[in-house]
């Protein structure tokens, strides 16, 4: 990426491309769709990379995901919502530097391959940090594969965007915002 | 509990609803004593505003006694506070910035694509406004779930009236903030377009921050009364050519600061084909936004221009050319209410800024859709409707 990225005489990141060639341009293998999206959060990188790097804590503001299995220090197993239920693969860490970011994808045989890295960059002045998250996924063919790159696909960019806002509203309030009036209200929406 | 709940055009009803409950760490929950039906509810009830859903409970200028709270709140059981409309975290960039009309962590996530969508960044939560703005339950109701209620509600004393304070809510800072974005300096002649709530508040703030003069500019005789009994002199619109008035009025040289408090929340939240479709149905489409338009031929060259009136999709024959040919400055924005509570908490208390002498009718909740009625036939005389959830039904 650094170097498709140095190559060019464009600052804007990749994924913000007008022509459809940021996969190739990340050299990717995995997948056919590539997202981005960036937040600031009032938080140090550091504070906020350990909160991620626990994979266990991601379920508390990730929407679509269930459970997060830690299999050992770089493995883990996914549990993630689909029409018909749920559906698991294993990711793994491929790279990752102390508080600035972390590259995952998914082992072989994976429903959904995907593969990703969500950074942690000092923000401009005080205002905390950038935290960016770049998902590299590939739709699955077949029946099932359908109706699960439906749920994928269903707007995997805007997923990916609220996914980043419950985490910078839990990291900056201590709570993530909801409407709902009582507790069973907050039940039956975060079911 | 019992609440006043949104059912579609013209049809808001008292149901009975399940009683609000502490959700967040943060949230604290408080018996409603009063609580307000602001013009902009108006909106609500004519059907303009979009993502309303059925049951939908509204309000969002309340204030009452706290009787539950959560493990992060600061607020204790008995106290009385006033809620701010707007629901703001205090901790984000925004609201360091005191942009509490900015914040970003009161919205749900979900809720916030409408924004981006509409004007390119996610808008803040409010109460009962429509799910656009968060989807939070308000203030016409017995009870409500106050998030964030260490950083949002202000504590008022023992001994001072539910009237005196209420409108800190919402139109209070409205018409400060407005005076405020008029940069006013002394010896200026501020220009006011519109005698509601709004603007006869910010004829008052006007008159605090040094204002020489005041025009006030409308149409109801009796708004135009209210506003001379500020201080303020007076154009009614329907007798006058406002522009040569205007000029006349202040030598030839034009008004330092102009305000549009005339309030287009009728056309808010929507695309030009909505605003369309009313000014074909009505009237004030064609009206409301002549307002904005003279204000800005009228004002002064290097002048300012304060716009607190609610404006929500595209604008026709803006003048763009005189605001720049003028060198003018235009601030605007929703109110943000935190910032201004505690200076105007003692403004009122210390008698500077009289607020009950807009209340023209006060209802027990039940009588909700009654005020409802009322309000919105009799602009003239009602000029501002109290709910009260503990009063008799007459």
């Amino acid at each position: 990426m650094d170097d498709a990225q140095s190559r060019r005489e464009n600052d804007a990141p990749l994924y913000t491309a007008k022509h459809d060639d940021a996969p190739r341009l990340l050299a990717s293998d995995k997948g056919s769709n590539v997202i981005g999206c960036t937040v600031t959060i009032a938080r140090q990188r550091e504070e906020l990379y350990t909160y991620w790097r626990d994979f266990s804590n991601l379920p508390r503001f990730m929407d679509n995901v269930v459970r997060v299995d830690l299999l050992d220090e770089r493995r883990s197993r996914w549990v993630v919502k689909a029409p018909a239920g749920t559906v698991e693969w294993d990711s793994e860490i491929v790279d990752e530097r102390d508080g600035e970011f972390i590259e995952w994808t998914s082992v072989a045989g994976a429903d959904v391959p995907n593969s990703g890295r969500i950074e942690f960059r000092d923000a401009p002045g005080d205002r905390g940090t950038f935290v960016t998250a770049i998902i590299d996924y590939d739709p699955p063919a077949g029946m099932i594969g359908k109706l699960i790159a439906k749920m994928f696909q269903r707007e995997p960019a805007i997923q990916a965007r609220r996914d980043l806002r419950r985490f910078k509203q839990l990291m900056e309030t201590g709570e993530i915002a909801t409407a709902a009036r009582n507790r069973r209200q907050y039940e039956e929406e975060t079911a | 509990m019992r609440a006043l709940t949104w059912h579609g055009k013209h049809d808001v009803r008292v149901d009975t609803v399940d009683d609000p409950e502490i959700v967040n760490p943060r949230d604290a929950i408080i018996r409603i004593t009063s609580t307000a039906i602001c013009g902009s509810d108006l909106h609500l009830y004519d059907g303009y505003i979009p993502t309303m859903q059925k049951g939908d409970i509204l309000g969002h200028e309340f204030m009452g006694e706290v009787v539950e709270t959560g493990s992060g709140s600061t607020l204790r059981k008995g106290q009385r506070v006033v809620i701010p409309f707007t629901i703001a975290c205090g901790s984000c960039f925004h609201c360091s910035k005191q942009q509490y009309s900015g914040c970003e962590n009161g919205n749900p996530a979900d809720n916030q694509d409408i924004g981006m969508e509409l004007y390119g960044h996610p808008m803040a939560a409010l109460f009962g406004y429509s799910h656009l703005t968060g989807g939070y339950a308000g203030g016409q109701a017995e009870y409500a779930r106050i998030p964030f209620s260490d950083v949002g509600p202000i504590v008022i004393p023992d001994g001072i009236e539910d009237d005196k304070v209420l409108f800190l809510s919402d139109i209070l800072p409205t018409g400060w903030m407005a005076a405020e974005n008029a940069d006013i300096e002394p010896g200026d002649t501020i220009a006011v377009w519109g005698c509601g709530p709004v603007g006869l508040f910010a004829i008052q703030s006007a008159f605090l921050m040094g204002a020489e003069r005041v025009i006030a500019i409308d149409h109801f005789p009796h708004r135009l009364e209210l506003a001379r009994g500020f201080g303020a002199e007076t154009i009614n619109f329907e007798e006058t050519r406002t522009y040569e008035a205007l000029m006349e009025m202040t030598g030839g040289i034009g008004p330092d600061a102009v305000i549009d408090a005339v309030g287009l929340e009728a056309h808010g939240f929507f695309v030009d084909n909505v605003i369309d479709q009313i000014k074909a149905s009505t009237f004030l489409g064609t009206d409301r936004p002549h307002a904005i338009r003279q204000a800005i031929v009228a004002c002064r060259k290097g002048g300012r221009v304060s716009m607190p009136a609610v404006y929500g999709g595209l604008a026709d024959k803006f003048p763009l050319g005189a605001l720049m040919e003028k060198g003018l400055t235009l601030k605007t924005g929703q109110t943000h209410v935190q910032r201004y509570l505690p200076a105007l908490l003692q403004a009122v208390l210390e008698d500077k800024i009289d607020t009950t002498f807009l209340i023209s009718h006060r209802l027990p909740l039940e009588q909700a859709p009654d005020g409802y009625r009322l309000f919105h036939d009799e602009q003239n005389e009602a000029t501002k409707i109290v709910l009260k959830p503990g009063m008799e039904t007459v």
